[in-house]
């Protein structure tokens, strides 16, 4: 089935969202729509899905117009989508999800569950999906969720399948799966539309790459390019995908970690024996693949969950026992690792939200009044110092995009003098531009002297970042090493490989530029440690 | 540069699904919160016309000039206005302004006695809509009018103290009996969890009750009257009358009018309501922002507690002149109404608060000269918060998402 857009405009208010859009989709092409978090391509997908009306153009299927009056007709020309944020109820079986919206009956109206789970069990054969029609939705791993959702679209006969932003909330060893089952996908003839933002996995599975921009669409690229082309095509200027930094000048350990343990609720060990200690000056990196522990042990060290045993402390003084609060008062900068959850108030006004954890100090308090004319102050010259792009500072915070949430977070948890920093994963969900101002401010502070850490699953940022790896498995830390360690021995380091056994079998030698140039260094390294970690599971 | 405000944002943004997290109740609350004022006013008038045809059928000239429907369909159709419109003019003149009485004073005693109904819903209603914002369902308004109208009572006549020095005491006895009734809500919800729904209703049933047990006990009431009531409160204790009589407008309208100005700068201009919005909103990001959720809980029972129960107090010391088992009324409840319809906000439930106030005291003219029955008010306030709150009620009890076009006029 072929697909193509032809001046497709969508106009809220006085925003242009999309803007004469021309995209064509042969059948059984990889379409990569590739275009910076906010640039309007979900606007374009949604359009396309019948949630909104065009405000001009048209949509063709097979060379005929269409027009859709809401999803059920884009079902019905076989269109399926996916959306970032699944709509699955969490209550409900595999099989009964897949039935949702379509409900087989039999006789009596009654629902055909059976006919379901029989699709369920059928597709998910014929992919490898390895999906049990009756477990439930909230049982299931993110990535077995998207499934579901790919096999509720194949099981309405979608010849064109739209994925949007499929990787964002995939581990790396899901994100791998993903690119297969989309491969077969292909290869049975389903064309595929894939949104994203992510330039790696857009040169690894794409056949064609349409670029948009502000709404427009500014060309055509080859999955060939580079992706710093890529990159620079899409943002509209150059962009350095390394990061520029000196090296690290570290001063004192003022911050140690000694023989954390953590229990969660069902009594499992998730931090075990955890030590370490952070310089001042330094970055430490937390790598390791998700689910490690890593999460925990971040959120013990800000008092989020209490320790079972070790001590946590800052400055000589041992923070265990002290309270969020205390500790944030200690000079503790924190960026949580789920932004929309924990980091911000959706509701919440943008300038409301730059003083969420600093509301009743001064200079925003002064006894129990907050100081309006200060915060709005304070909150115009954190727009301007860490380039929000934004309408009004009164705005809730949910109209701005993912990068500019996550620079509002920054500005608040940065804009205090620090004793220490943490953040995880800072940049989980952001664009080129985005990620590139979050390592440039996180290498600013810890030149300020902050001792730093970072928790991150994404290889890329810890090399971009990092003094000193340390790598997490099943809760513990299995080795602290340099940067200039290479992709291949962190990779096994993550599968729980010790630190010597890794160094010694990866080669001793660090691949060339690994460390330095690693936003470049793309394709079969990267691969390869994820791969490695991934066979250990 | 809009690019990055792009109103687009349903997927790149992740609030409108996160939102799911902080769980059904924060939805729907924030829901009811969201509403628009049009909203609100439009219910208002769809509520009005309910009525207006219950009143039209409930009337027997109405009905008769349906028989003859097909003879004469113009007289049917003036019978149904004129029915309606004599209802609701006498709906007015007993809440607003009655053109038809033989007195200036009387004229205008109305508009005092809908001031006067509305002080204690406006009290409560506010106790109720702080705790909405703060994400608790704050359903013992009742129970906490009740408890404080007990103590202010007690206090109104077991204490000898002079003027003015008696009433502020008495009153912040009721404010302390509503504030202690609601915590232990609070503190139940804090400490184990215990959903404040359950447990803030059942509370209300043991308010009643303990009254009504106290009320016959003589040394509670300081009477031996056989009837469950207690002794006349005393001069020295009584909100003073801010206009003479026969007008009953009192210093607890006063109190209404201070407590809303105190809501608002809680919750626009202190630390304190920060803490409460933020919880309100979304308890995650409060508790990973150093806000002890525990603690908010508990304050903000006590604070709703105390404007209810300063409620009571203005309801025993200022509007009757003794304890009774029928103190509270229907206070409580009707409040949750008020908060909602106000969208709890202190300045809505203000006037939500008053419209409630002036229904009630128009009730009883339209009853008494028209003989439309007086539950057609209640009807009206029912309709009003069905449409309201029923749309995200309807969403929230079948876990349907919120309709993705509203966004097309963004």
């Amino acid at each position: 089935m072929k697909l193509e857009l032809r001046g497709l405009t969508k106009v809220f208010g006085s925003f242009v969202a999309n803007d004469h859009i021309d995209l064509t989709v042969e059948p059984g092409e990889i379409h990569a729509l590739l275009g910076e978090n906010g640039a309007g391509k979900s606007t374009m997908m949604n359009v396309l899905y019948g949630l909104y009306d065009p405000d001009g153009g048209e949509i063709l299927i097979d060379d005929k117009p269409v027009s859709f009056a809401g999803p059920g007709d884009a079902v019905a020309a076989g269109i399926g989508m996916v959306h970032q944020h699944f709509m699955l109820v969490p209550v409900f079986t595999v099989a009964e999800s897949v039935a949702l919206g379509y409900e087989p009956t039999k006789g009596l109206g009654l629902i055909d569950v059976a006919e379901a789970r029989r699709k369920v069990t059928e597709i998910s054969a014929r992919f490898g999906f390895n999906i049990d029609p009756d477990a439930l939705i909230e049982d299931l791993p993110v990535g077995a969720q998207q499934r579901v959702e790919i096999i509720k679209a194949l099981s309405r006969d979608a010849e064109i399948l739209i994925l949007d932003e499929p990787t964002a909330v995939l581990t790396p060893q899901e994100t791998d799966e993903l690119i297969s089952i989309m491969r077969q996908l292909k290869e049975q003839g389903t064309s595929i539309v894939f949104i994203t933002h992510k330039l790696r996995e857009v040169r690894a599975i794409a056949d064609s790459i349409t670029v948009i921009r502000r709404g427009k669409i500014v060309g055509e690229a080859s999955p060939d390019s580079t992706e710093a082309e890529l990159a620079s095509q899409m943002v509209g200027r150059n962009v350095s995908l390394t990061t520029d930094k000196s090296p690290a000048d570290p001063g004192e350990a003022t911050f140690q970690v000694r023989g954390l343990t953590v229990v969660d609720r069902a009594e499992n060990v998730v931090v075990d024996d955890v030590s370490f200690d952070v310089r001042r000056g330094e970055i430490l990196a937390i790598a390791g693949v998700q689910g490690n522990g890593q999460t925990e042990l971040a959120e013990t060290i800000i008092g989020l969950s209490e320790p079972r045993l070790g001590t946590i402390t800052l400055d000589g003084k041992n923070l265990v026992g002290t309270s969020v609060k205390d500790r944030l008062g200690d000079g503790i900068g924190f960026v949580p690792e789920d932004r929309s959850t924990d980091g911000i108030i959706a509701e919440f006004s943008i300038r409301e939200n730059m003083i969420l954890d600093v509301y009743d100090r001064p200079p925003y308090a002064k006894g129990p009044n907050l100081r309006s004319s200060v915060i709005t102050a304070e909150a115009e010259k954190k727009v301007e110092e860490f380039d929000i792009r934004l309408g009004s500072i009164a705005d809730p915070i949910s109209t701005l995009s993912g990068g500019n949430q996550q620079k509002v977070v920054l500005s608040r948890e940065l804009g205090r003098e620090l004793r220490l920093f943490i953040a995880s994963q800072p940049t989980r969900g952001l664009d080129v531009g985005s990620i590139e101002f979050v390592h440039k401010r996180v290498i600013a502070e810890r030149d300020t002297g902050t001792p730093c850490i970072i928790v991150s699953t994404e290889l890329d940022e810890v090399y971009g970042l990092a003094d000193r790896i340390a790598v997490m498995y099943s809760g513990r830390i299995v080795g602290i090493v340099g940067p200039e360690t290479s992709r291949e021995a962190l990779g096994l380091m993550m599968a729980g490989v010790p630190a010597e056994e890794a160094l010694a079998s990866a080669g001793t030698a660090p691949e060339a530029g690994a460390p330095s140039d690693a936003g470049t260094a793309t394709g079969a390294t990267p691969d390869s440690a994820t791969t490695s970690a991934e066979e250990s599971e | 540069m809009t690019t990055d405000i792009s109103p687009a944002a349903p997927s790149p943004a992740p609030p409108p699904t996160a939102e799911a997290k902080p769980g059904r109740q924060q939805t729907l609350i924030q829901e009811i919160l969201s509403g628009s004022w049009l909203v609100t006013v439009l219910a208002i008038v769809l509520a009005l016309l309910v009525g207006g045809v219950l009143i039209a059928f409930a009337n027997a000239e109405v009905i008769a000039a349906a028989r003859n429907f097909f003879s004469a369909p113009g007289a049917f159709f003036s019978t149904v206005f004129s029915t309606v419109g004599d209802a609701y003019s006498a709906l007015f003149r007993g809440a607003i302004f009655d053109w038809n009485a033989r007195t200036p004073e009387r004229a205008i005693r109305p508009l005092t006695e809908s001031l006067v109904n509305g002080t204690p819903l406006i009290l409560t209603g506010l106790g109720i809509a702080l705790a909405f914002r703060s994400g608790l369902f704050n359903i013992g308004g009742q129970g906490q009018v009740i408890l404080g109208a007990t103590v202010a009572g007690f206090l109104g006549y077991a204490l000898s103290l002079p003027p003015i020095v008696h009433m502020l005491i008495a009153a912040v006895g009721g404010i302390i009996g509503g504030a202690i009734w609601a915590g232990i809500a609070g503190v139940l919800k804090a400490r184990t969890g215990a959903n404040e729904v359950i447990v803030t209703i059942m509370l209300n049933s043991i308010a009643g009750y303990l009254l009504g047990y106290l009320l016959k006990q003589s040394w509670f009431t300081h009477t031996q009257s056989a009837n469950p009531q207690s002794r006349t409160i005393d001069e020295s204790a009584q909100m003073f009358l801010l206009l003479p009589l026969p007008f009953r407008l009192n210093f607890g309208f006063i109190l209404a009018i201070l407590a809303t100005i105190f809501v608002w700068w809680l919750l626009e201009r202190s630390t304190i309501g920060f803490e409460f919005k933020a919880v309100g909103a979304n308890p995650h990001a409060a508790r990973t922002a150093g806000i002890s959720v525990a603690k908010v809980t508990v304050l903000v029972m006590v604070i709703a507690g105390g404007l209810a129960g300063l409620a009571g107090a203005t309801q025993v010391l200022g509007t009757e002149d003794k304890l009774t088992g029928g103190i509270a009324g229907s206070i409580g409840f009707d409040a949750i109404t008020v908060a909602l319809l106000g969208r709890s906000k202190p300045l809505g439930t203000f006037f939500a608060g008053l419209l409630f106030g002036a229904f009630k005291a128009g009730g009883y003219l339209m009853q008494s000269q028209t003989g439309t029955p007086i539950d057609i008010v209640l009807v009206v306030q029912s309709v009003i918060v069905l449409l309201i709150a029923a749309p995200p009620l309807v969403r929230t009890i079948f876990h349907l998402p919120a309709p993705v076009l509203k966004r097309k006029e963004s």
